[in-house]
């Protein structure tokens, strides 16, 4: 048992954080925030030659072949930077589903590009009737000719917007709670018949709801064995949640750090209210909740490729329920012992608690985590 | 002991709800019920229709233009109007400023004032905290310095509420620095048009514009419109602190808002059956539907213990610390409700009227667009009009005798 980083992890955890301390400032984030498209290329190019886009890419296909403990060693830094860019969504996911997917050989061309930041790819997996019930799929793929052809609705797709590539699940047969008949297909952006509706986010990111009328692909699109794509999925989404829970953990220790320095200077009643023992318990409690949250995204990252499906969802959504109840606790106390400046958008407070209700609504709330959890434990 | 409201009491609702459906604009209690922003229009109308029926100054004693209603009649009144779905009233003017100007105006303050407060002719904001001055609001520094017959103020006020529309403001300003702090304030009414006055919105979290920060250099101020005595300000300020709190619980607004919920509930699909039927998501919206039937009967005793038109005391705040707790939870079950829909966010989408590009399907189902929003903008509930830490001390100290 042993809960250090190894040096080379936390080389790595060193350099990002330095990186985005000094390159992704509160200032930068409200400037691309504020811009049509919701990210930039820029920073884009700057995370790529940090080299943090090949980390979960294996090194036959160009990558870091590193896992989920460099990638929990820098989304601290990320959340905590409030970074737009599809880190989540291309380097952490995408590339968990292609590297489950790479006999392909598209699947593993694209891993290639993604490596190197030169392409974007984003899953689009969940639906609106699916409330992140990951086997629910009613896109459809049929054969048509020499290849496919899709329809559907993919629901609140993070940084589909930046995507120069979807990675569509559709079925190819069964009923929408199955899971097997689920193939994956790499739909580029300009594929006619893909319509992106693309709106912000609670918290500024953008994502898109992805609509598939009659679209085309060869038979070369499909990226999976036919309708054999979930397993891949599944891994690849739960690798995204153990990403999620560090990120959220970067947050909370950020917003505890804030709130720390907030009652330490505010001055009322002619004393810092920090010296308040009730504000100075609340503050206990905070910090609680952050130890807690970040035992269970260490047993998130420990757990994400665990071969045992059952153990593995277990540990995830154990993780999920404490990281998400935390998440919500922290954040609201932050707001809370700012008092009206929590409020403001002037501060990075509130940005930093949007984040983490977002992050406790995505891949499935906390209640939908105790839910599943009590299913596999009784 | 008995639950139910007298006959006259009841008699008294059936002609609220009356009044309601005849006279309330659908096109109001439509963005109400649907948690739409309204305008500034919206309430000034609404205020109008309500002053045209004797009802403008709603907890006013006859002698002043209102309606002579009790505690109880008040909360009866505000609870049906949530209910259907009428604006919210902006306090400052009729249950703030008003009753300071009857207890401690004098007659030409009265003449001057009250009348345009109940026709919703004049819209009021309040000057209370400061940077520097929040919990602990008698170390407020603005400044009034006599002139002859004018005071000159400077200083800073903030968290000012949707001063953007005001035409007066009533400010607690410092006249006395030696004295010790809560002897030497002042009460002054200011008219938002004097020279010297700089509003600037706050944008809050949910991108929305309803505070603001207000400054004032060199505004020159009428000794008439001093209300009472100089260095007595504080006095006058309690007092209205005591009735800002009536109606706090806000019993009828998260009944309403309940309703919408599970509504909501009903709507939503989860696993192909309705969200309602989740036994996990049924048994929050039970948990709080119990804790506001709790806290209506708690609101109901208070109201009992004083039927008379007196403010509530320290009880008040345990409703107003129960009472923005439901609200809060209400609206985080809400946006909880809809899933992956909460996340997106056009801030468009909050005002009545928006359509999505009818060429595409809305993101998620129509109501969603400002569940997240709302849930945001919610969390201010446990911090303004006194945060609930405070209202905590005032429980210990007030009712505890700690």
């Amino acid at each position: 048992m042993n809960f250090e980083f190894s040096d080379e992890q936390q080389q790595l955890h060193d350099s990002v954080d330095r990186y985005l301390s000094e390159q992704y400032s509160f200032d930068r984030f409200r400037t691309i925030a504020a811009t049509a498209a919701g990210w930039d290329r820029a920073a884009w190019s700057g995370l790529a030659e940090l080299g943090i886009l090949g980390i979960n890419v294996p090194t036959e296909y160009g990558g870091l072949g590193f896992g989920p403990l460099e990638t929990l060693a820098m989304m601290g830094a990320c959340g905590r930077s409030l970074v737009l860019e599809p880190v989540m969504s291309s380097a952490v996911i995408a590339t968990a589903v292609l590297s489950a997917l790479a006999s392909s050989q598209a699947a593993a061309d694209l891993l290639g590009q993604l490596a190197g930041g030169e392409k974007i790819a984003v899953l689009a997996h969940f639906e609106s009737g699916s409330r992140f019930d990951a086997q629910w799929v009613t896109a459809r793929a049929r054969r048509s000719g020499g290849g496919y052809v899709l329809d559907g609705h993919k629901a609140v797709v993070m940084h589909a917007n930046a995507a120069d590539v979807l990675l569509v699940s559709a079925r190819i047969a069964g009923e929408p709670h199955e899971s097997a008949g689920i193939s994956l297909f790499a739909v580029p952006r300009d594929t006619p018949g893909l319509l992106l509706d693309v709106y912000p986010t609670i918290d500024d990111q953008r994502a898109a709801d992805v609509y598939l009328k009659g679209v085309e692909l060869p038979a070369a699109g499909r990226l999976s064995a036919e309708g054999a794509a979930f397993a891949a999925i599944e891994a690849a989404l739960d690798i995204g949640l153990a990403a999620l829970c560090a990120e959220a953990v970067g947050i909370m220790q950020a917003l505890l750090d804030a709130t720390v320095q907030y009652v330490q200077s505010r001055q009322q009643f002619g004393q810092p209210i920090g010296r308040f023992q009730a504000l100075q318990h609340r503050i206990a409690d905070m910090l609680i909740h952050v130890e807690q949250a970040r035992s269970m995204s260490y047993l998130a990252a420990l757990r994400c490729r665990e071969e045992n499906v059952v153990e593995r969802r277990k540990a995830l959504s154990a993780a999920k329920v404490v990281v998400g109840q935390s998440a919500r606790y922290v954040g609201q106390q932050a707001v809370q012992l700012h008092g009206g400046m929590g409020m403001t958008d002037e501060l990075i407070v509130s940005h930093w608690f949007k984040r983490l209700t977002a992050a406790e609504l995505m891949f499935g709330d906390s209640d939908a985590h105790l839910q599943r959890y009590a299913a596999l434990t009784r | 002991m008995r639950l139910e409201f007298t006959e006259e009491e009841q008699a008294f609702r059936e002609e609220v709800r009356s009044f309601l459906r005849e006279r309330l604009p659908p096109a109001i209690s439509q963005k109400v019920l649907n948690g739409y922003e309204l305008s500034r229009e919206d309430h000034v109308l609404w205020q109008r229709l309500l002053h045209e029926r004797g009802w403008g100054g709603m907890g006013w004693p006859v002698q002043f233009g209102g309606p002579g209603w009790n505690s109880v009649q008040q909360y009866i009144f505000e609870e049906e109007s949530a209910l259907a779905g009428a604006p919210r009233l902006i306090p400052f003017g009729t249950k703030m400023v008003a009753p300071v100007i009857m207890a401690f105006g004098n007659a030409a303050q009265q003449q001057r004032f009250l009348p345009k407060i109940s026709s919703g002719e004049e819209w009021w904001c309040q000057g209370y905290s400061e940077p520097g001055a929040g919990s602990d609001l008698a170390s407020l520094k603005t400044r009034a310095t006599r002139d002859g017959d004018v005071y000159v103020v400077n200083g800073q006020k903030t968290w000012n509420t949707l001063g953007q529309y005001a035409d007066w403001i009533f400010c607690l300003v410092r006249t006395d620095s030696t004295a010790k702090q809560q002897s030497g304030i002042t009460f002054l009414l200011i008219d938002m048009k004097s020279p010297g006055i700089t509003v600037r919105p706050i944008t809050l979290l949910d991108g929305g514009h309803e505070v603001n920060e207000i400054w004032f250099e060199n505004v020159r101020v009428p000794v008439q419109n001093r209300i009472g005595d100089e260095n007595k300000g504080w006095t006058y300020a309690k007092f209205l602190l005591g009735h800002e709190r009536t109606n706090i619980a806000g019993i009828g607004i998260a009944k309403r808002e309940l309703q919408r919920l599970k509504a909501i509930a009903r709507s939503e699909r989860k696993a192909g059956r309705p969200l309602i039927e989740d036994p996990l998501f049924a048994a929050h919206i039970a948990q709080v539907e119990i804790d506001l039937w709790a806290l209506e009967i708690t609101n109901l005793r208070v109201l009992s213990a004083e039927r008379g038109a007196k403010a509530p005391g320290p009880e008040a705040s345990i409703l107003k610390i129960r009472g923005t707790e439901i609200a809060q939870r209400i609206s985080e079950l809400a946006m909880r409700a809809v899933g992956p829909y909460a996340l997106p966010f056009r801030r468009e989408a909050m005002e009545a009227g928006w359509q999505a590009d009818p060429a595409r399907e809305a993101p998620g189902p129509r109501y969603a667009s400002i569940l997240a929003a709302t849930y945001l903008n919610q969390r201010k509930l446990s911090i303004f009009g006194g945060t609930n830490e405070i209202q905590k001390n005032i429980i210990s100290k007030m009712i505890v005798g700690l």
